[in-house]
C-alpha cells in the first residue's frame, strides 16, 4: 500500500468541486457507487469510462477550489484512484482528502515533469514520486493528521476515539 | 513580533500564549454550523459509531439549500433533518425560510467577536464580518466534530489587505471584493486568514462589509475577518446569545503580504464566466444581452442591496426578453423589505420575489437558466455548471449592476438609466 503505482490523468490549473462533482447532484445521490459513476463530468467525460483502480491525478495549482463538498473526493476515491499530485490544493478539498486517507501529494516540480497518461509511481513511505523525467522529493505529512490516515480515515479514527472514550468512562465506573 | 488576528485567536482557544503558522491545534469550536448536508453527516455520525452528540448548544442548524423543498428527495432530506434535532435536543435549529445560513448566524446572534465557527460550507468564512474566526470544514470532519467536540486546524499564514480612502459613490463593497479576487487570483489567499483593514472598511455598514468576507472563499482563504467596531457591538445588542471577547490582531504582527488599495481609485466591476477571478470592469463588458437577473444569496441580499436595487427600478419594467429572480437572504430581510416597500416595486417591476435561500445559485430551483441562458448575478460563484447547466453563462456583479441590466436586458450601469426616464 505503501507504494502506489497508476497511469496518469493530466489537468490543468484551477480546477473546482462544480467540475469534479456537479452540485444539481449533492443532494440526491449519497450512495459512493453512485457518486463514482458521475466523477469529473463537466471536466472529462472520458475519465469515469477509462479510469482505473491505482491510477493518479496530476494538476495544477489550485485543484478542488470551489465549494465544500466532499463528494468531490469521495467519488474518486470510490474509483480506487491511487493519489492526487498537484502545484496546490483547494484548502477544504486538502483536508477532505486527508480526512477519507486519499493521498493528496503538492509538488510542482513533479507535476511539471510529468507527462498525461504515463505510469508514474509514488512511495508514501519515504515521499518520493518516480516518473519517466526522473524522482521528485515531496513533503511529509504533519504526525498529527498522519495518525487520521493511518486509522484509514476521518471516520475510522473518530470510532476508535469514541471507543476508547468509552472504555474509559467504563472502566472509570467500574 | 506581535501576532495576527488567527495566531491569536487559535492560541486562545488551546490556552497557548501564541502560536505560529503551520502549528497544529486541536480547537473546540464555539458554533457548528450545517445546513441541508445535516442528514448526510448524520449517517456518517452513525458511521463513526456516534449515539448523542458531544454538545447540543454547539450546532446551529439552518435550512437553506432547496427551501421549500424543491422535490420529494429534498424534503426527505429536511424530514430527516428534523428528526434529528428533535431526537438529539439541538438547541438553535431555524427551519426552512428563515433564510440562508450565513446570514441567519449572524442576525440569530450566533456568530459572535472572538469565537470560533466552523461550518460544513466554503462560505463559513462569512462569520468573520462580525470578527469571529470562520472557516469552512468537510462533512466527516463535522461529524467528527459532532463526536469528539473538537478539530484539528492548521494554523494558517495571514495576508492584510488595508483600503484607504473611501469608496466612490455606485462602487460598493462588491466592486471592492471582485477587484481584489481578479487581482490576487483564485488562489491568491489559499490556506491563508485574511484581514480587511483601513479607513474604507470602517465606514461600510455591516451589511456591505459581509460581502468581503463572504466572498473571500473564492479566493481560497481559511478565514477572513473584519475589526469588530462600534457598529458590530451595537448590532448585537439584544442579539448575541454569549457574552463576547473580541480579539484584534497587534500592529506589529507579521503577514507573509500586505496589499494597499486606494477606494477612491476603484470602478463597478464583473466576474466573467467561469471562474470568479476573471474580472473586469464593467466598462469592458457593457451591452451583453441577459436572459436572467438574480438578485439574491448570502453574499449580497441584505437589505441595502434590495434598497439600492430598488431605487434603480422604481417606476420602471424588467426588460421584456429578459427574467428577474429576487430572494432576500433572510426572513427578517424580506419583512424590513416588505415594510420599506422594495417587494413592491421589485412584483411592479415584473421580477418573481421568492422565499429565503439559496435558490438557483446552485442549481437547485426558483429560477435555474436555460441551456443557452446568460444570467447576471449578486452571488459569489460563476464556475460552469453551478446554476444547473453547463451550457449557461453567468455574470457576478453588485446588487446595482443587476437591477439596472434587469431594465435594460443587457450589462449596464444605472446611470445608463438615467436616459429612459421612468
Amino acid at each position: 500500500m505503501s507504494i502506489i503505482k497508476g497511469r496518469v490523468w493530466k489537468y490543468g490549473d484551477d480546477v473546482n468541486t462544480d467540475v469534479i462533482f456537479p452540485g444539481k447532484y449533492t443532494y440526491t445521490i449519497s450512495d459512493p457507487k453512485q457518486m463514482a459513476a458521475y466523477a469529473l463530468e463537466d471536466l472529462d467525460p472520458k475519465f469515469v469510462k477509462n479510469v482505473k483502480p491505482y491510477d493518479i491525478i496530476v494538476a495544477g495549482k489550485n485543484w478542488g477550489c470551489g465549494s465544500s463538498r466532499e463528494q468531490a473526493v469521495t467519488c474518486l476515491k470510490e474509483i480506487g484512484l491511487g493519489a492526487i499530485i498537484a502545484k496546490s490544493f483547494g484548502r477544504i478539498y486538502y483536508r477532505n482528502c486527508l480526512n477519507a486517507a486519499l493521498p493528496a501529494l503538492t509538488c510542482a516540480e513533479a507535476v511539471d515533469a510529468i507527462e498525461g497518461h504515463e505510469v508514474i509511481e509514488v512511495d508514501l513511505v519515504s515521499g518520493i514520486i518516480r516518473c519517466a523525467a526522473g524522482a521528485f522529493q515531496f513533503p511529509p505529512l504533519p504526525a498529527q493528521v498522519m495518525s487520521i490516515f493511518e486509522a484509514g480515515g476521518l471516520i475510522p479514527y473518530t470510532r476508535k476515539q469514541l471507543e476508547n472514550r468509552r472504555s474509559f468512562n467504563e472502566k472509570r465506573l467500574k | 513580533m506581535g501576532q495576527t488576528f488567527a495566531e491569536k485567536i487559535l492560541a486562545s482557544k488551546v490556552g497557548l500564549k501564541e502560536t505560529v503558522p503551520g502549528q497544529i491545534v486541536e480547537v473546540v469550536p464555539d458554533v457548528a454550523l450545517s445546513h441541508d448536508n445535516t442528514a448526510a453527516i448524520y449517517g456518517i455520525f452513525k458511521r463513526m459509531g456516534g449515539v448523542r452528540v458531544f454538545n447540543t448548544e454547539m450546532h446551529a442548524i439552518i435550512l437553506d439549500h432547496a427551501t421549500p423543498a424543491a422535490n420529494t428527495e429534498h424534503a426527505e432530506n429536511h424530514r430527516i433533518i428534523r428528526e434529528f434535532v428533535k431526537e438529539q435536543g439541538i438547541k438553535y435549529f431555524f427551519d426552512a425560510g428563515r433564510g440562508i445560513c450565513h446570514q441567519v448566524l449572524v442576525e440569530e446572534g450566533l456568530a459572535l467577536p472572538g469565537e470560533v465557527v466552523l461550518g460544513s460550507d466554503s462560505h463559513t468564512t462569512h462569520a468573520g464580518v462580525m470578527g469571529t474566526f470562520g472557516a469552512g470544514i468537510g462533512r466527516s470532519e463535522m461529524a467528527s466534530i459532532w463526536a469528539l467536540g473538537k478539530l484539528w486546524l492548521r494554523v494558517p499564514e495571514s495576508l492584510k489587505i488595508v483600503v484607504n480612502d473611501t469608496l466612490p459613490s455606485g462602487v460598493t463593497s462588491k466592486d471592492l471584493a471582485l477587484r481584489v479576487i481578479g487581482d490576487l487570483g483564485a488562489d491568491g489567499g489559499l490556506y491563508m486568514s485574511v484581514e480587511w483593514h483601513g479607513e474604507a472598511i470602517k465606514a461600510l455598514e455591516l451589511s456591505q462589509r459581509a460581502v468581503l468576507t463572504n466572498i473571500a472563499a473564492e479566493m481560497g482563504v481559511k478565514n477572513s475577518y473584519i475589526l469588530p467596531d462600534q457598529k458590530t457591538f451595537a448590532y448585537l445588542e439584544g442579539r448575541a446569545k454569549r457574552s463576547y471577547e473580541p480579539i484584534y490582531p497587534d500592529p506589529d504582527a507579521d503577514y507573509v503580504r500586505v496589499v494597499e488599495y486606494n477606494a477612491s481609485m476603484l470602478e463597478p466591476m464583473v466576474a466573467c464566466p467561469h471562474t470568479v477571478d476573471n474580472v473586469k470592469p464593467l466598462s469592458e463588458v457593457k451591452g451583453k444581452h441577459v436572459d436572467q437577473a438574480f438578485l439574491g444569496t448570502c453574499t449580497n441580499a441584505r437589505l441595502d442591496d434590495l434598497a439600492a436595487a430598488a431605487e434603480v427600478m422604481k417606476g420602471r419594467h424588467v426588460a421584456s426578453r429578459t427574467r428577474m429572480v429576487v430572494i432576500p437572504a433572510s426572513s427578517e430581510i424580506y419583512m424590513e423589505a416588505l415594510r420599506a416597500g422594495y417587494i413592491e416595486t421589485f412584483v411592479n417591476a415584473g421580477a418573481m420575489v421568492e422565499s429565503p435561500g439559496c435558490g438557483p445559485c446552485l442549481g437547485n430551483h426558483m429560477g435555474v437558466p436555460a441551456v443557452g441562458d446568460v444570467v447576471i448575478s449578486t452571488a459569489n460563484r460563476n464556475f460552469q455548471g453551478r446554476m444547473g447547466t453547463r451550457e449557461s453563462e453567468i455574470y457576478l456583479a453588485s446588487p446595482v449592476v443587476v437591477a439596472a441590466s434587469a431594465i435594460t436586458g443587457v450589462i449596464a450601469y444605472p446611470k445608463d438609466l438615467e436616459e429612459t426616464k421612468p
